[in-house]
């Protein structure tokens, strides 16, 4: 084992790291409390004024685009990405591997790519950019957070369930309903929550597949750029941390009570390949 | 002759109930006999929809790179030519762009990973269950939380008025000043991708057995040679595949530049930007197949470290 000294260095080190990626979180919650309209610290003075300030009628028409686009997207990717591990995840096939390389190509490329591609696209079909517009660009990157959710739970269950079902006289609906379903709903739910999180944040593809509507990122990155409504800014920005944190925290409750977060190989990259999917 | 094996298995064991079972229980075998048909009918879908709108439109694009803007009318002109690619070449001030780009890119991923290393390292081997559980979440829930917020908030910090130099006056250390700046670019950019390097890094080392280690300490190697020689080779297929992202997520943005740099901090992304709201769109995807072409030999090289197994 390692030396003592190398132990306690490594806890500083992996303490310093952890305060790093939380120190500037903890700080928006300060200062959506700020009381004045300068963004100086330290904070002369605290009030809640500004979550009432922040509740303006722009604001709310965002609120409800981003939900509306979230909730969409998220119901095409679930019925698109879990048909696909479906696909992929029982049979054999040549040219299965580039089915996976093909479905995350939204996430590895450069999200401006996906973004001016279907910004293009879009100006040469005169589709005029819309509601529905934005819910294309992120269903493309959804689907992927769906499909390896439920690709990585398909393969860690046994095909010879399915065989059993079927040999005990249930038909196609029966064996979804009673064997496929409990082994598969906390991962669908899981990746329902995350690609509605992604969706909900996102701002590059999103700046180019949106018209004149503006979804909360969208928002709030025009105030910042202007340099206006600051105070409201800090209290978006401080919804938004508090809200994402809900669906991620669900989402890792519904890995971990199956089993995912214990210490074996394949479980740790089960939570690895459905946390780190994401394209920003 | 599918058809008759059917025909024949239904009249030797119909089952008891309804004649919409007996239908359903008939659908159940034929796809379970011809699996190609299952595959093919759930594929299809989701593989018609990503190759109509996503891969047409990436195809489309570039195409369109190899045509030009009349500058009087602004119309697309479908002639192909180079042109788009030739102004690339010849513009330094696109060469220092696509530089810096590149440069930026590599140095957030150098420092993601060396943060990011020692951390997986006492995650994988030292913490105790219940500290690892909430090391996970503790780097989970920035990976997951607001981009934009994340890039804002630095804004603040970073700040003439703002904490840093607040703190930095409180240790009697000079101001720092680093906001507007390529430092300033760099250090959100680590800040923001760094979840990204940790996980997969924390998943290669945590699949390392004790017992290369304990072994390599029986050959008489000290600490130092141990990482270099088994941790750092067994463990680089893990920081390859989180460098695809740090290195990707950074080549392709322009909402860190454009809020949180300076006069000379454009990046690849904010040139795409402007030309396409200038409707230049054939420069704009000529300047976006750079980071396309740097992340496809960079997926090459990765696949050959084995970086896609570490996913």
């Amino acid at each position: 084992m390692e030396q003592r000294g190398t132990r306690v260095a490594l806890g500083i080190w992996t303490a310093l790291v952890v305060l790093f990626l939380w120190i500037p979180l903890a700080l928006i919650a300060v200062y959506a409390f700020n009381k004045s309209n300068v963004q100086s610290w330290p904070i002369p003075a605290f009030s809640t004024h500004w979550f009432h300030a922040a509740w303006t009628s722009e604001v709310r028409t965002s609120l409800w685009l981003s939900v509306r686009v979230g909730l969409i997207a998220t119901g095409i990717a679930l019925v698109l990405g879990s048909m696909a591990a479906f696909g992929v995840a029982r049979f054999s096939f040549f040219g299965r591997d580039a089915i996976s390389f093909l479905l995350v190509l939204p996430i590895a490329l450069p999200g401006i790519v996906t973004g001016i591609a279907l910004n293009s696209a879009f100006v040469t079909g005169h589709i005029n950019l819309s509601q529905w517009t934005i819910v294309v660009g992120h269903a493309t990157f959804c689907v992927v957070i769906v499909y390896n959710n439920v690709l990585a739970r398909l393969r860690r269950s046994s095909p010879s369930l399915l065989e059993a079902s079927a040999d005990l006289g249930a038909d196609g609906w029966q064996t979804f309903r009673f064997v496929v379903w409990p082994v598969l709903s906390t991962a669908l739910v899981a990746g329902g929550l995350l690609a509605f999180a992604l969706s909900f944040d996102e701002v590059i593809v999103t700046t180019f597949t949106a018209g004149s509507q503006n979804t909360i990122p969208l928002l709030i990155l025009g105030y910042i750029r202007l340099g206006q409504q600051l105070p409201v800014v800090n209290v978006i920005a401080f919804a938004m941390i508090v809200l994402t944190t809900i669906p991620v925290l669900l989402a890792q409750r519904l890995m971990r009570d199956t089993g995912v977060l214990r210490r074996s190989a394949g479980n740790v990259t089960e939570a690895v390949e459905s946390a780190q999917v994401t394209a920003v | 002759m599918a058809t008759s094996l059917d025909a024949a298995e239904g009249l030797s064991h119909r089952p008891p109930g309804r004649p919409a079972r007996a239908a359903r229980l008939r659908l159940s075998g034929l796809f379970w006999r011809h699996s190609w048909a299952k595959a093919l009918l759930l594929l299809a879908p989701p593989l018609l929809a990503f190759i109509l709108v996503y891969l047409a439109s990436l195809a489309a694009l570039f195409i369109s790179s190899f045509w030009t803007i009349d500058p009087f009318t602004s119309e697309l002109k479908h002639v192909w030519n180079v042109d788009n690619y030739r102004t690339l070449w010849q513009t330094g001030a696109y060469h220092s762009i696509a530089l810096r780009t590149i440069g930026i890119a590599a140095a957030v991923t150098l420092t993601d990973a060396i943060l990011a290393f020692p951390l997986g390292y006492f995650m994988a081997r030292i913490a105790s269950g219940r500290s690892r559980a909430f090391i996970f979440v503790a780097v989970l829930l920035p990976l997951w939380s607001s981009y934009l917020v994340r890039v804002y908030i630095w804004r603040l910090i970073l700040d003439d008025k703002g904490v840093l130099n607040w703190a930095l006056e409180k240790v009697g250390l000079p101001a720092a000043n680093l906001g507007y700046s390529n430092w300033a670019v760099w250090l959100i950019f680590t800040y923001v991708w760094l979840p990204f390097m940790i996980l997969p890094v924390y998943g290669a080392l945590e699949r390392i057995p004790d017992s290369y280690i304990e072994a390599s300490r029986d050959l008489g190697a000290g600490g130092w040679t141990t990482f270099r020689r088994v941790l750092l080779p067994l463990a680089l297929p893990g920081v390859v595949a989180g460098s695809i992202f740090t290195f990707s997520l950074t080549l392709g943005d322009y909402v860190t530049p454009l809020l949180a740099g300076g006069a000379s901090s454009q990046f690849i992304g904010n040139v795409v930007y402007d030309a396409i709201n200038t409707q230049q769109t054939p420069f704009a995807a000529a300047f976006a197949a750079v980071p396309l072409a740097v992340m496809g030999v960079y997926l090459l090289i990765a696949r050959k470290l084995g970086a896609f197994e570490a996913l």
